[in-house]
């Protein structure tokens, strides 16, 4: 049995289905991203687990215990908030006690944890200072410890790290991660940041329109994506809309040029399906008009430069490709020239698409209300 | 090169303006009070000592400061909590309770004495006969709308919501949340309503007049009506007794909220 249970959970607001039948299983010790654009029900799954919300059906089970209709403050769930969640009128230290007093713990060992907590985080000596007086990444790290500090039977982080700058964000998702293995607390983490849950987490649960789309290991989630959604919400993927024409061999047609894809075997010629490349996959060279095998032909249109590679976009007759590319490599390919774009055919993922629609994502607005 | 910081004239002008504005009448009444009671000459403190040698003045004092302690006390308890629930569990009721806050402005006092008069008549004789009853039941009313509007922005100025949520994973029940988290954080919107409850209290006449109890304000109108010089000595003393509670009260919530910023609201 799984230490931590949302079964069938569904919750509607009016007419809005903010959670429509979430199943979710996670062993101790694990962590699991929940991670979706703006309103596709990832904050409401957290807020039941935390007992703030109650489903309309379903059930929360922790650790064998259903604690559906448990008040939040006897289920021993830590929580870290977007942002302003520290008591104003407390210290640092005395934010990350609040617990421990609550609890009725001795003075000498809150006074311990409390230190053991704040060195933890980084803060061994913030423990003074006022939550006005600390930054946001260092509000959020007391935050962090402040949760940890009644021992949590999970942890619970709602877009912890919405609200810093990107460098903050970094490090201490790095750190949340390091302390999370180091104390093998299990851990729901709510982002809309398909970077920040790939990178910490054990598993990634996918939401959109209040279901999960798809749940699975980061490496799973990135590249073998279950629906068009997926596909294009993890990570930038080129789409190409195709017909099979071998499905033996394994082949499909793509604005009249005939590409091998390993994933066409075994389906029904005409089938109309999509074919998912990431842009790193796709290799480039310059071309004088003649295709290659298995290539598009177009011409580079715009460069962006991402650090170590450079993303192409390359356009043609039917062809709309974005390609990856090592940044001294794209040194040799400016705007203008014209490039053969070859697919690869094993990395390539195929879905279908029997109603020919992909769906749209939401714009992303930043840190997401509830 | 910073360029130089100063007070504009004009400035100085309309500062001058407003302090005048406050201080000549202030100064004009303490001249006032100055004078002889037989001769109308300057200078005397004789009116003052007439005032402090008065048992109606302490008397009457202690009574009104009594009833605006009561009356912040009453308010505080019925409205913190109100105003946390209607925040955190029904907002959208918080207009209705708005407008239901301004009625007190707009019924004259007379009607509302006249009103509870009837409305309490039949009420046991510890309330309906005591000014610790009846009054203050009658001043909460007239303190209702200050004290909703200043507890209300002090509500509406912190994030209610998370913090009631961020005590309740940690354990803390619905009175715990109130008293060690939310009531620290609105102190001084708390502090403000009280500021306001205590003018109103120190200075209400119609109601206490028409229910017939000798407050201050009464003992400040009769003196008002029989002793010119004294009255003014009387005024300046009862303003500077104003003044000097809302110090006290001010002091005291500081210094509880220094208390609680350093042992985190034990």
């Amino acid at each position: 049995m799984a230490y931590l249970e949302l079964q069938t959970l569904y919750r509607h607001f009016g007419e809005v289905k903010a959670l429509d039948g979430v199943e979710v299983q996670l062993e101790q010790g694990e962590f699991l991203s929940l991670l979706g654009p703006s309103g596709c029900g990832k904050t409401t799954a957290l807020r039941l687990v935390a007992g703030f919300d109650r489903p309309d059906s379903g059930r929360i089970v922790v650790d064998g215990k259903d604690v559906t209709h448990t008040s939040p403050s006897k289920r021993d769930m830590g929580m870290v908030f977007q942002a302003y969640s520290l008591f104003p009128n407390m210290t640092a230290g005395q934010n990350v006690e609040f617990g421990l007093r609550i609890r009725g713990k001795h003075r000498s060992d809150r006074h311990q944890r409390v230190g053991e907590l704040l060195e933890l985080v980084g803060l061994g000596n913030a423990g003074t200072r006022y939550p006005h007086q600390l930054s946001g990444g260092m509000q959020q790290r007391v935050a962090l410890a402040r949760a940890l500090a009644i021992e949590p039977r999970v942890l619970l982080l709602d877009e912890p790290l919405s609200a810093l700058d990107a460098k903050v964000r970094v490090q201490l998702r790095e750190e949340i991660r390091r302390i999370q293995l180091e104390l093998g607390i299990t851990t729901l983490y709510v982002t809309h940041d398909q970077e920040e849950a790939l990178s910490i987490s054990d598993h990634v649960a996918v939401m959109y329109g209040g279901r999960i789309e798809q749940m699975g290991s980061p490496a799973e989630m990135y590249s073998a994506p279950a629906t068009p959604f997926v596909a294009e919400f993890i990570g930038t993927m080129n789409r190409l809309e195709a017909t099979v024409v071998d499905g033996d061999g394994g082949a499909v047609e793509h604005g009249g040029v005939r590409l091998s894809v390993d994933a066409a075997r075994g389906r029904a010629r005409g089938d109309r399906v999509l074919v998912l490349v990431r842009p790193e996959t796709v290799e480039l060279a310059p071309s004088n008009g003649d295709a290659p095998a298995n290539a598009l032909v177009g011409d580079v249109i715009t460069q962006t430069f991402l650090g170590p590679v450079t993303r192409l976009k390359i356009a043609g007759s039917g062809v709309d490709l974005i390609a990856d590319v090592p940044t001294a490599k794209a040194a040799t390919l400016p705007v203008g020239t014209r490039v053969a774009a070859t697919l690869p055919s094993e990395g390539a993922r195929l879905l279908d698409l029997t109603d020919g629609k992909i769906p749209e994502i939401a714009e992303e607005p930043g840190p997401a209300g509830r | 090169m910073r360029p130089r910081r100063g007070i504009a004239p004009s400035a100085v002008v309309w500062l001058l303006l407003g302090a005048a504005y406050f201080f000549v009448p202030l100064v004009a009444t303490l001249i006032f009070s100055l004078r002889k009671n037989q001769t109308g000459k300057c200078c005397t403190l004789a009116s003052y000592g007439w005032v402090l040698h008065n048992g109606d003045f302490w008397h009457t004092l202690k009574l009104s400061l009594v009833l605006a302690l009561e009356t912040i006390v009453i308010s505080l308890v019925l409205f913190v909590p109100t105003i946390y629930l209607v925040h955190l569990k029904v907002p959208k009721l918080r207009p209705v309770i708005a407008f239901m806050a301004l009625i007190p402005f707009v019924i004259p006092p007379i009607v509302l004495v006249v009103g509870l008069l009837d409305f309490y008549k039949g009420s046991p004789s510890w309330f309906y006969d005591k000014p610790q009853g009846f009054l203050v039941a009658a001043y909460v009313i007239l303190a209702f709308p200050y004290m909703f509007f200043s507890l209300d922005a002090g509500f509406r100025a912190i994030d209610v919501h998370t913090l009631t949520e961020a005590s309740q994973s940690l354990g803390a029940s619905w009175p715990t949340t109130l008293i060690k988290v939310i009531l620290p954080n609105i102190r001084v919107a708390a502090l403000a309503g009280s500021f306001l409850a205590l003018a109103i209290v120190l200075g209400e006449f119609t109601i206490a007049n028409l229910a017939q109890f000798h407050t201050f304000p009464i003992f400040l109108q009769y003196v008002n009506e029989t002793q010119a010089y004294p009255a003014a000595a009387v005024t300046l003393m009862s303003f500077a007794l104003t003044w000097a509670a809302m110090l006290g009260l001010l002091i005291v919530g500081r210094g509880r909220g220094r208390a609680s910023l350093i042992t985190g609201g034990r």
